[in-house]
């Protein structure tokens, strides 16, 4: 049997069914309510085998953390010391000519920036240098940085709800970026500054990820709300907030399972999550998306698909103390003008700290 | 977002088609646009530099051969030099014949080793190895639990305790020689590369149980960073391959590309989706057309010569080509299609199916709704669907729980799928007589001596090259060099 025969009929069979399905599908999905996904048929299956959210160490909370939270820079610059800069290379060069702009571009694209946004960065940077007769690298550094950091302004506020309602924030991402240290981390955080918080394990597909909050819960002293596992998360977000009301703290930090953007059933699910958190007294005022500093460019997706189903106020961008730039995050903001909210730059409870551009931007450069 | 190579081509090509050789300046703007692809596809810069290069070589000045014209003939290089760069061959683990075989799973936080160690010893089990797992991620809360969570479910023993990830290593290879075990794989706590005390940690470990493989588990989202890790990794461990994971997402994977050019180590396994039978060696030639964006079609194809019945399959292509295909064969295939495994899975490696549509999620039971439609047709309505009226539509409908709407659709896209195929089918052989000769010379000869179509006047208008083409797969120059269109499946023979 000539192979070649079957793939004709898969493809057109396939192609023919999918026209069909998909347009069910799609009209379906832009129906009111959707039903519940089956979480009873994903649990059984999925539920152990999804990937590790996260890698906190615990233990080392225990060190009272009454050191003073180090810088962005320091902190980013210590892990970068043990890569040489691409960037800082640059600055050797006195003459601006062609070369400069391609190293230049080489290092925005191997800080993850991307194409598109680098070619476009560095068009707006070229027209300004002619402009002002910049004919000095080091000059033209400055015009560059001046541009990324002007492309990175946001709003950078953790905001809560006015009124008395409760606020709801809620922390989605694809698998494995650290979504539940992340809640660890600010759930400490805004616990000592005086927020009566509720934790809501509302990731019931991996194994252990309740406990996993539930432990930090303890150590930051919050209300901590989890349901069945496998069960559906919506309805531990919904309890979560019940509770909230009832023992008087007024934030709900939600923990979702790890998904990839991909996955329209799953994305389903967490547009379900949120309106579900978004009925009274609940009112989801941030939704973050947790993001590993390693991701490529399929960051850009991750950040439109999320931001389509529950439309993302913030990036949390996290292992920012590795090797990795992180630099998709300038993309993001960028093109889809979402602006980065925290950063992760190390497993110690004080190293989530507040994003700021100049500093990034100027961490990107330093060698 | 992305748009596949041959997408990309396409505004370059449309003016010089038919001419035979491509000047520099035309291979320069297609490497333009190939480096645009791969870096977007998350290839390192400098392994995009170096295939550039290589790419540039072979274009320059290729004789372009007629069958073929030049957009194809590039991809083809391209694609080439890729699966080159990924490595010609799959992986080959083969078991220490003194057992145990020991197994070292390392990797950044978040990237699943924990969940990949035991995808692996379900992979151990099912060739007849009896594997056990070794919890050395004592940092992060849970793991150890994780893993016998995971464990249970395949029935595989677990041996962690709460000391030093150092010192449960170190006691591996004795209890699994206690209990019988010949595969031992070793989970570890996830790390940055640049952590020093963390990658001595894992040095040790590696030192204690000495372990025949290390595979270092790497996101397939991961951008440019890749290389880094994998460089410091590899001058920890001396890897013995990567196990990459995540591909059930959009990414391309260009980090895996990079990996494997620059530590010279081959991709071994890669992990496809959530259940723990997700899982494989790594095909790298397949990785090639996805980071190119050209869709799956080999593992398609290989996946349809388990699923189909031969014979089945050429009758109901030879109806398909004649447009006699009916409703009742479209079941028919359907039940085969879905051997193959979950459909949305089969649509993701087809290629040139636009993104919205090959991201909805398909779910069975959708399927389910389609047969239960046509089941609830006369067998004379599944024939000839016209004369399906509004009563029948009704009856139909009640019948199969859908509604009139539903079933009008479904008759609608069958008739232009049909269209579609007649459209195809004609032109070939005239009248019917000859196609099952047509049939077996495309076995053999793949089109070669096809062109005295009665009339003669054009090529074969079903040509699986032309399909080829709409799909975005290069095709592969004839064989025979028959002069007319026809063109093969790249297949791996």
């Amino acid at each position: 049997m000539d192979p070649i025969l079957i793939v004709v009929i898969v493809a057109v069979l396939l192609l023919g069914l999918l026209g069909f399905v998909a347009s069910t599908a799609l009209r379906g999905r832009r129906g009111v309510e959707l039903e519940p996904p089956s979480a009873k048929g994903k649990a059984g299956l999925d539920t152990p085998t999804r990937v590790p959210d996260d890698i906190s160490d615990l233990d080392t909370l225990e060190a009272p953390p009454d050191v003073v939270p180090p810088s962005f820079r320091e902190r980013i610059a210590k892990a970068r010391a043990a890569v040489s800069g691409y960037l800082g290379s640059i600055l050797s060069r006195t003459n601006l000519d062609q070369e400069t702009w391609d190293e230049l571009e080489e290092a925005l694209i191997r800080a993850d920036v991307g194409v598109e946004t680098t070619t476009d960065l560095l068009t707006s940077v070229r027209a300004q240098v002619d402009d002002a007769n910049i004919t000095e690298t080091a000059e033209m550094l400055e015009v560059l940085k001046a541009e990324m950091k002007q492309r990175m302004q946001g709003d950078r506020t953790l905001h809560l709800t006015k009124g008395d309602g409760i606020s709801v924030w809620l922390f989605v991402g694809v698998n494995g970026v650290g979504k539940t240290t992340t809640i660890g981390k600010l759930s400490k955080r805004e616990g000592d500054a005086g927020t009566k918080i509720t934790l809501a394990a509302g990731d019931t597909f991996r194994a252990a990820a309740a406990e996993q909050l539930e432990t930090w819960a303890e150590r930051s002293n919050a209300d901590f709300v989890r349901g069945e596992e496998g069960g559906d998360p919506a309805s531990v977000i919904f309890d979560s907030i019940a509770k909230a009301k009832a023992n008087g703290s007024s934030l709900v930090l939600a923990d979702t399972a790890g998904r990839l953007h991909t996955k329209s059933n799953l994305m389903d699910e967490l547009s379900k999550v949120r309106r579900v958190a978004d009925k009274d007294p609940g009112d989801v005022s941030e939704v973050l998306l947790v993001m590993d500093a390693t991701t490529g460019q399929n960051g850009m997706q991750q950040a439109l698909q999320f931001t389509e189903a529950v439309d993302v106020t913030g990036v949390v961008l996290t292992k920012l103390d590795g090797s990795a730039k992180g630099g998709i995050v300038l993309a993001i903001h960028d093109r889809l003008g979402i602006p980065v909210k925290l950063v992760g730059l190390g497993e110690q409870i004080e190293d989530l700290i507040e994003f700021n551009p100049d500093e990034f931007v100027e961490a990107m450069f330093s060698e | 977002m992305f748009e596949s190579l041959t997408d990309r081509f396409e505004s370059i090509f449309s003016g010089i088609r038919g001419r035979g050789k491509l000047s520099e300046a035309e291979v320069d703007e297609v490497l333009k646009e190939i480096r645009l692809a791969l870096l977007e596809a998350d290839v390192n810069f400098t392994v995009v530099k170096n295939l550039q290069g290589r790419i540039r070589e072979r274009c320059v000045g290729e004789e372009l051969s007629g069958a073929l014209n030049p957009e194809q003939q590039i991809v083809k290089i391209v694609n080439e030099e890729l699966t080159e760069s990924l490595g010609g061959e799959s992986f080959t683990l083969s078991f220490n014949p003194k057992p145990p075989t020991v197994i070292l799973m390392a990797g950044l936080q978040g990237s699943g080793k924990t969940t990949n160690s035991a995808k692996l010893a379900r992979w151990a089990k099912s060739k007849g190895r009896n594997p056990m797992m070794i919890g050395c991620d004592l940092q992060r809360p849970a793991a150890v639990e994780q893993l016998r969570t995971l464990a249970a479910q395949l029935n595989v023993p677990v041996f962690s305790e709460p000391t030093t990830p150092v010192e449960v290593a170190a006691d591996a290879r004795q209890v699994a020689k206690n209990v019988g075990r010949d595969v031992i794989i070793v989970d570890t706590a996830g790390r940055l590369a640049i952590d020093e005390e963390l990658m001595e940690e894992v040095r040790q470990i590696s030192e204690v149980v000495q372990p025949d493989y290390t595979f270092l588990v790497v996101d397939a989202m991961t951008g440019q960073d890749a290389v880094t890790v994998a460089e410091n990794f590899h001058a920890t461990l001396e890897l013995d391959g990567v196990i990459l994971t995540k591909l059930d997402g959009d990414a391309r994977g260009g980090a895996a590309l990079s990996v494997k050019e620059v530590v010279g180590r081959p991709i071994a396994f890669a992990s496809t989706g959530e259940k723990l039978e997700d899982f494989d060696i790594f095909h790298p030639d397949r990785l090639a057309s996805r980071i190119l964006g050209m869709g799956d079609m080999l593992t398609l194809i290989e996946k349809a010569e388990e699923a189909f019945e031969a014979d089945e399959a050429e009758a109901a292509a030879e109806k398909l080509l004649e447009g006699k295909f009916t409703l009742d064969d479209f079941l028919d295939q359907m039940q085969q299609i879905k051997k193959m495994g979950p459909l949305g899975g089969l649509i993701s490696m087809l290629p040139g199916v636009p993104k919205e549509v090959r991201d909805v999620e398909i779910e069975d039971k959708e399927i389910n709704r389609i047969e239960a439609m046509i089941r609830s047709m006369t067998l004379q309505e599944r024939a000839e669907p016209d004369i399906i009226d509004a009563q029948r539509r009704a009856r139909i409908a009640q019948g199969s729980g859908t509604n009139p709407n539903d079933i009008d659709n479904l008759v609608k896209q069958f008739s232009q799928m049909q269209s579609m195929m007649k459209k195809m089918g004609l032109g070939q052989a005239g009248g019917g007589k000859s196609r099952k000769k047509k049939g077996k010379k495309g076995k053999k000869g793949r089109g070669g001596g096809r062109t005295t179509a009665k009339g003669g006047v054009k090529p074969q208008k079903f040509d699986i090259a032309e399909l080829q083409r709409e799909l975005g797969i290069p095709v592969e120059g004839e064989e025979d060099g028959g002069g007319d269109a026809g063109g093969g499946l790249a297949l791996p023979r």
